[in-house]
């Protein structure tokens, strides 16, 4: 099918292009749009690219950083501002599919990618929208996201964990260096008196999109990290979730070990 | 179906060359430019071996708009060599039997150009990532990680003489 490339300088008109048509498809990185139109996709016959600079901005603001849409994972591990985002930066693909890749590509990645994503929404990610006003929180933009008309997202701000203990991420995948989620977990959990206090987890690959697991933050709210302190969450750890079967793994396979992967994030000795 | 004109660097030559919108980069260096060294494998970003540098950085170039190359500067495999003097990665391929069949070796080339352009002596594990993106059916990988080992100390014994 033929296809038409427009390209704009400014983010508001190209927006305004994309929500005017219902062929067309914002192009990031370009990883899984190419592939479609590789593949001869009919779903889109437009694609729409911005060149402003500043969605490949990184601004720090205080103990929040805002990282643009148009970062690439291979910029993200250039960057030591992100220095604790470069596990899953590294986490995805090779290094060709990073230097491309984008995190705005990666918030709308079909299930069991997404696993960028996963570590946004555990930094209690907000997503700014071209046109859009106040930014919106991740968890409640991942539901909709696959809604007409489409929008460009500009920016992701998320917290920056207080320390390196902090945040933790861990991709469970069959083949190493580079395989895909079979699941993948990230949890910002900070500690005063050595208890936790507002922990957040997420996971990837357990669900249609990336997706926080609010049964498990409850159940560690003022606990300890030590077996018994987190017992309550593993018991919590797949409550009301509908993981998906592919050619990686069952529904029930992803059931069976999201427990063991959560406890071995949860006591460090996630490897 | 609409032509677009773009221009880049070719392996150090300016290109000037009509594309379809929406096609690949992979498509235009061997349809449009004649260059064969980049390969196709699967047209989805899961075997490497259509791997090329752009601006230095490698990118897989069925993955790679056409339109988004334009001002850059574009390396690939039929570039490495000078005349019939190969590259000492090259070299390295043919003298650890690192390209059996061959037709991963161009992309295997320019990921392994990428890692020494950016980190000239590489650990065993560092080879290992940087060549994670490309898949070869026939070496089990082995030969193609002391490969580029051995030209990385290669170069730098060149660089210190
Ligand atoms: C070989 C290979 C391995 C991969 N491995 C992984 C992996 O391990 N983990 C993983 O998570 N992903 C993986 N991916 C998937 C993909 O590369 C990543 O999810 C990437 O982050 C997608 O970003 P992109 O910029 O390439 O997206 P694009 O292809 O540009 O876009 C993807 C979708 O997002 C939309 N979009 C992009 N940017 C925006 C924006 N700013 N606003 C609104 N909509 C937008 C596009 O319209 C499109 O629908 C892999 C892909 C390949 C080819
Ligand atoms: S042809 Fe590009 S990755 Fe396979
Ligand atoms: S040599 Fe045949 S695929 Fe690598």
């Amino acid at each position: 099918m033929p296809v038409s490339v427009k390209t704009y300088a400014g983010v508001e008109e190209a927006a305004r292009a994309l929500s005017a048509s219902r062929s067309a498809r914002f192009f990031g990185g370009g990883t899984l749009v190419m592939r479609a139109l590789n593949e001869g996709t009919q779903a889109f016959d437009t694609v729409i690219r911005v060149t402003d600079p500043a969605l490949r901005q990184v601004k720090p603001e205080g103990d929040r950083l805002t990282i643009g849409a148009g970062v690439t994972m291979a910029a993200v591990l250039a960057n030591r501002d992100l220095a604790f985002l470069h596990p899953v930066a590294r986490s995805i693909g090779g290094p060709a599919v990073r230097t491309m890749a984008t995190i705005g590509g990666n918030l709308f990645a079909a299930c069991p990618y997404g696993d960028f994503t996963v570590a946004l929404l555990a930094l209690d990610g907000a997503v700014t929208i071209a046109g859009g006003g106040r930014a919106l929180n991740l968890d409640d933009f991942l539901k909709v996201r696959d809604r007409e008309p489409r929008v460009i997202v500009t920016s992701v701000t998320i917290t920056r964990p207080r320390d390196a203990q902090a945040f933790r991420f861990h991709k469970v995948s069959r083949i190493k260096p580079k395989g895909i989620s079979v699941l993948s977990i990230a949890a910002h959990l900070p500690q005063s008196g050595g208890r936790v206090n507002n922990a957040r987890v997420a996971y990837g690959a357990m669900g249609p999109t990336p997706l926080r697991v609010t049964g498990v933050e409850r159940a560690l709210e003022g606990r300890s990290l030590d077996a018994s302190g987190i017992a309550p969450a593993l018991a919590a750890a797949t409550e009301r979730l509908d993981p998906p079967t592919d050619a990686l793994a069952s529904s029930w396979y992803r059931r069976e070990v999201a427990p063991v992967h959560l406890r071995r994030l949860l006591l460090n000795q996630a490897g | 179906m609409a032509r677009t004109p773009i221009e880049f660097r070719h392996n150090g030559r300016d290109q000037a060359i009509f594309v379809e919108e929406g096609s690949n980069l992979l498509d235009v260096l061997r349809r449009g430019v004649g260059d064969f060294a980049p390969k196709y494998g699967c047209g989805q970003g899961t075997c490497g071996c259509c791997t090329v540098l752009v601006d230095g950085e490698p990118h897989l170039s069925c993955l790679t708009l056409a339109e988004t190359v334009a001002g850059r500067s574009i390396e690939t495999t039929s570039g490495l060599g000078k005349g019939v003097e190969l590259h000492p990665l090259q070299q390295a391929f043919m003298d650890n039997f690192a390209a059996q069949c061959g037709y991963c070796t161009p992309g295997m080339l320019m990921a392994a150009k990428s890692l020494l352009d950016h980190n000239p002596s590489p650990s065993r594990q560092e080879v290992v990532e940087a060549i994670a993106g490309n898949i070869c059916r026939c070496t089990g990988y082995e030969p193609i990680i002391a490969a580029v080992l051995d030209a990385s100390s290669r170069m730098s014994g060149r660089r210190s003489a």
